[in-house]
């Protein structure tokens, strides 16, 4: 592997902190995006020809789906937050990693681990069939491990760190191990069928189950997806930006209201089903409240760049993780619109909601990410910029032009299908027979297909442009950006 | 009083506690006299060299 010369020779503006494991993480974060966009493209491609599963069960819609959520969120999502996690620790703190690189690279290999027990499973059959939650007891007992290993790497670290104060990207990264400790081992408890087989049954049944789970969900889009990532947001966008956090205060109130209210919003997967109805009003209420802490986050982010927007014109890294901001807003606007009942009676079990998840996967997790790799591979690695800025524009356009085509068509295409199947003819009937709503559907499932090969497209041109920077080839002169050659 | 009953109560309650406890945060952050610290605390990823 090229990258290992690299990882040698690069030398380290501060050799006290552990970074080879980051640099392996952020390999792999590109790795695992790559993989996650590719299997969103073959599985959005069964959606349009179902023939394309060649009648081999190793690759239905229905083993491939599970592979493509767990390779996104976790395996993209997951490696790019430890990488990122110990890189704003060791940063933040002033101290060296807890536990020194060894803890550090079983936290990384222990976590691709899991990934790999887990996805081989659900191509073979093997799944709790819980959403988000897949992987069976022998999967997830490992990941526990690794789990409490990431979380004494990080509280050692905190705990041990030169700067009096605890940056509050820091409280976001903590948050987001705890909460998912807890909601893992809970939701995950069940009792294997035996030691040596696969098979195991979930201590809870019936509706509490379904509580448990959607508890677990939305909480792992709270805190893995959403408190996490904005840990990566105030720490690399005022480094990417140069300037401190618009406000400081903001950002406190920004995280606590997120934690006291994101943990009651569950229930709002769970409306108009056996959950007692006071349950499903309370998750509809704490969601909506969501917004406040959603839109002061927005704000926060948004406005650090203030006074220094032209910056957007000449770091398209920065770009990206500006553009994640604003899907961040949108997405968690969207989501309480949603979470209210009389909304989701029309938007559940369409494909409105699977276009409002990818807006905040693809617009809000993915760009952050790539923004933040944009600005991580060339410090980490020791070189000027990235290889090619031109090249993480095209990036930029291809990748945006591909979510929006995603969003637009699941919107119409959701709700399209919710309106189908609520129609009544003048007789009382049902208007629509299911299927014609899914030969409704196909024309947009087409355009969905058009815009993830434009976001897989986006991902490959990043990967070129980081395989050069890493190489260490001089920054190409016709990429080089404009204000660059003013200068 | 024994401890059922205060659990009760607590429990029962939790959302005033909780709104006490958020606004204490709330408080807190924008007490004008924690102003300059936590001006100070944004500082604190931008004095860092890396």
């Amino acid at each position: 592997m090229s990258s290992s010369a690299a990882l040698s020779t690069g030398p380290s503006p501060a050799p006290r902190y552990v970074e080879d494991v980051i640099r392996v993480a952020v390999i792999l974060t590109m790795f695992w995006g790559i993989a996650a966009f590719t299997v969103g493209v073959v599985i959005a491609a069964q959606l349009v020809w179902p023939q394309l599963s060649f009648d081999s069960e190793y690759i239905t819609f229905g083993r491939l789906r599970p592979l493509h959520t767990s390779a996104a969120v976790f395996a993209f999502g997951g490696t790019a937050l430890i990488g990122t996690a110990f890189h704003v620790v060791q940063r933040t703190c002033r101290a060296r990693l807890f536990g020194g690189a060894p803890l550090g690279w079983f936290v990384l290999l222990g976590y691709q681990f899991f990934i790999v027990i887990a996805a081989t499973g659900y191509l073979l059959g093997i799944t709790q069939s819980k959403e988000y939650a897949e992987p069976e007891w022998y999967a997830d007992l490992w990941l526990t491990v690794v789990w409490v290993a990431y979380l004494i790497a990080y509280l050692g670290t905190v705990l041990k760190r030169e700067e009096p104060h605890i940056y509050v990207a820091n409280w976001f990264y903590l948050a987001f191990i705890i909460t998912i400790a807890m909601l893992h081992i809970v939701n995950n408890l069940a009792m294997p069928v035996s030691i040596v087989g696969t098979k195991s049954y979930g201590a809870w049944s019936g509706v509490q189950d379904a509580m448990i789970q959607w508890w677990y969900g939305h909480n792992a889009v709270g805190f893995f997806l959403t408190a996490a990532f904005l840990g990566m947001m105030y720490y690399y966008i005022p480094k990417a930006a140069n300037r401190p956090v618009y406000s400081y205060r903001l950002s406190i109130v920004h995280f606590w209201s997120l934690v006291f209210m994101y943990i009651w919003a569950g229930p709002h997967h769970l409306h108009y089903t056996s959950l007692p109805d006071w349950a499903q009003t309370l998750g509809m209420v704490f969601s909506v409240m969501l917004w406040m802490p959603s839109w002061g986050g927005m704000i926060n982010g948004l406005m650090t760049l203030s006074g220094a927007w032209d910056k957007l014109r000449t770091d398209p890294g920065l770009r990206f993780s500006v553009t994640a901001v604003g899907f961040y807003g949108m997405s968690t606007f969207e989501g309480p619109v949603m979470s209210i009942k009389a909304v989701n009676s029309l938007s559940h079990y369409t494909d409105w909601t699977i276009g409002h998840v990818h807006s905040g996967a693809l617009g809000w997790v993915a760009f952050i990410v790539f923004g933040t790799m944009y600005y991580l591979v060339p410090k980490m690695w020791n070189r000027p910029a990235m290889w090619s800025t031109r090249l993480i524009g095209w990036h930029y356009w291809i990748a945006t032009i591909g979510i929006v085509l995603y969003i637009t068509a699941m919107w119409v295409s959701g709700i399209m299908q919710g309106l189908m199947w609520r129609a009544y003819d003048e007789l009382g009937f049902l208007q629509y027979s299911f299927v014609e709503t899914v030969a409704a559907m196909k024309p947009f499932y087409a355009i969905r297909l058009l815009g993830g090969v434009f976001f897989l497209t986006g991902g490959l041109i990043m990967a070129y442009n980081m395989w050069r920077t890493i190489r260490g080839e001089p920054v190409a002169a016709a990429a080089r950006p404009r204000p660059a050659l003013a200068a | 009083m024994n401890f059922e009953t205060v659990n009760e109560l607590l429990t029962s309650i939790w959302t005033v506690w909780a709104v006490l406890i958020f606004a204490g945060i709330a408080f807190w952050a924008w007490r004008p006299a924690n102003r300059k610290r936590f001006e100070e605390d944004a500082q604190i990823p931008l004095n860092d060299e890396g």
